[in-house]
């Protein structure tokens, strides 16, 4: 199997403190993976590594054979067209309609004249299912058909990779699970890696290919969905159970807070 | 005492540092528009036109309003003292030459921050928090290039035009005064105004509107797009830049009289 994304010994820190340490995995082309994690175990700042919205302070980050770290503005934007990214908050742009903001990597990166930028975004909408809402601004629009819209976006310029937020975040179960399908059906139809960073097992488990799970700014454990549900580790196991006694202590006296974080 | 200089310093630091980060936005975007004459879809001119329109066109009325208003209160005040001598006939040359040296770029520049600088470090500011900002950059486009160099080159084009109206209205307000209120005549009020001019107290006015607009444009751009947080650091930074741009207007004024009428040879 192909890996398009490779990552080694990624670090990074702010200040002193190490919020990934030492991280290194592979994303096989054309599968979903998951990246899993409680909150603040770094899988955020990890896929904001990806995306090169952070400059890692150690390690190499590879994107479709080409090494993104250290690499120059120019040649950067050349790799960004190969990824497309849904935010957390979807983040369209607030002041141009449903249409304009998935037309608008379209009119900034090619030449295609208006027409056909139209039927684009016409059949971007469609694979999302808004069809007719080109004309709706954000602010007219629900939370989950935002991220649609977005996921639209994310699409428009027909990426190798598309890279997920919290795609199920503040949406109830049935958006969240239709989301999950888009998804799928995206890989499965236009060939794309999907590379997803949620902390809801139910979903993850129904989408992905792969799961890579972080504890700390470490790799804890790579899997497919069988065998982290089917894992011996104690830190795993509690996660997937969501128990809140187990080897992750949900209650800190101080004093373990700031050794846990002298530790990291 | 050790407080008070960790205080001094820490505050000497930090200004320093902005200084530098706003040296470096002013870098950026200069080479942005540079390099919008070799290299396609650098500078959009929709953006710019809209720009235009939301900072400059929607401003007027204010700009008349306060404009004619402190030509005006010009007159009435330079009038009252000018009595003493006998010499209230001068009250149009005074109002014309503050008015185009002084007071015309800097209300203009003070409106100016006050409406659209505060607007642009919201609007940038919350684009910030809503994460679109990172969306563009992920996007492959780079957001200086594409919001904070249309908002400077609107804001550099407009200003001075907004001067000018700031300018004209100055001088009406004083001349309603002067002729109506204080019985001048009309001939000789705008005959004294027009000998007191000479160009120069007009383009030093329009300098000097050029670079407030590059000082309010920075400031308010980097304030919005240095947003960290949520709601509150919108409204931190929106403050921020109405105050700074304010403070460095005025530092910034100060300085080109000193060098357009003392440094410069006339």
């Amino acid at each position: 199997m192909e890996n398009i994304i490779e990552i080694r010994n990624l670090v990074k820190k702010f200040g002193d403190r190490a919020v990934l340490d030492g991280i290194s995995f592979e994303i096989p082309a054309g599968k979903t993976t998951v990246i899993m994690g409680g909150s603040g175990c770094g899988k955020s700042t990890l896929l904001r590594h990806l995306v090169a919205l952070h400059v890692p302070t150690e390690g190499e980050i590879w994107i479709d054979g080409e090494n993104i770290v250290g690499m120059g503005e120019k040649e950067m934007n050349q790799v960004r067209r190969k990824f497309g990214m849904l935010f957390q908050s979807a983040a369209l742009f607030n002041s141009m309609t449903v249409g304009e903001n998935v037309a608008l990597p379209l009119r900034e990166h090619t030449d295609l004249p208006n027409e056909i930028i139209q039927i684009i975004v016409k059949v971007k909408l469609e694979l999302v299912g808004l069809t007719g809402f080109e004309n709706f601004m954000p602010h007219e629009i629900s939370g989950g058909m935002k991220k649609r819209v977005a996921l639209a976006r994310a699409i428009a310029l027909d990426p190798k990779i598309v890279f997920y937020d919290e795609p199920g975040a503040g949406l109830d179960p049935i958006t969240a699970s239709m989301i999950d399908r888009l998804m799928i059906d995206l890989s499965r139809k236009l060939k794309i890696t999907s590379v997803c960073v949620t902390h809801e097992m139910k979903s993850a488990f129904r989408i992905a290919d792969k799961i890579i799970i972080l504890h700390k700014g470490k790799v804890l454990q790579i899997g497919t969905s069988e065998e982290i549900q089917n894992s011996t580790n104690p830190y795993v196991r509690q996660f997937i159970s969501g128990e809140p006694e187990g080897a992750i202590p949900l209650k800190q006296t101080s004093d373990a807070y700031l050794k846990g974080l002298l530790e990291t | 005492m050790r407080l008070f200089f960790g205080k001094v310093g820490e505050t000497t630091a930090t200004f320093f540092a902005g200084v530098s980060r706003l040296y470096a936005l002013f870098a950026e975007v200069t080479g942005g528009i540079v390099a919008s004459f070799y290299e396609k879809k650098v500078v959009r001119t929709p953006h710019v036109f809209r720009q235009i329109v939301l900072m400059g066109v929607d401003s007027l009325g204010i700009i008349c309003l306060v404009g004619a208003a402190v030509g005006m209160v010009l007159a009435l005040q330079a009038g009252y003292q000018l009595k003493e001598f006998g010499a209230t006939l001068y009250t149009g040359s005074l109002v014309a030459v503050s008015i185009t040296r002084e007071l015309g770029p800097l209300v203009a520049a003070i409106v100016i921050t006050g409406r659209v600088g505060a607007r642009v470090a919201a609007e940038l500011g919350t684009m910030k928090v809503q994460e679109e900002v990172d969306a563009l950059a992920t996007m492959g486009l780079n957001p200086v290039r594409y919001l904070v160099i249309p908002r400077c080159l609107a804001l550099v084009i407009i200003l001075p035009c907004l001067t000018v109206l700031a300018d004209v209205m100055g001088m009406i307000g004083g001349f309603l005064i002067g002729t109506l209120g204080m019985g001048i005549n009309t001939y000789l009020y705008v005959s004294v105004s027009f000998d007191a001019l000479v160009f120069k107290d007009i383009y030093t006015g329009l300098v000097k509107s050029v670079i407030f607009a590059m000082l309010i444009a920075l400031v308010s751009c980097h304030q919005g797009l240095s947003v960290t947080g949520g709601a509150d650091g919108v409204g931190k930074s929106t403050t921020q830049a109405v105050v700074i741009s304010i403070i460095l207007v005025i530092v910034m004024d100060c300085v080109a009289t000193a060098v357009f009428y003392y440094a410069l040879p006339s």
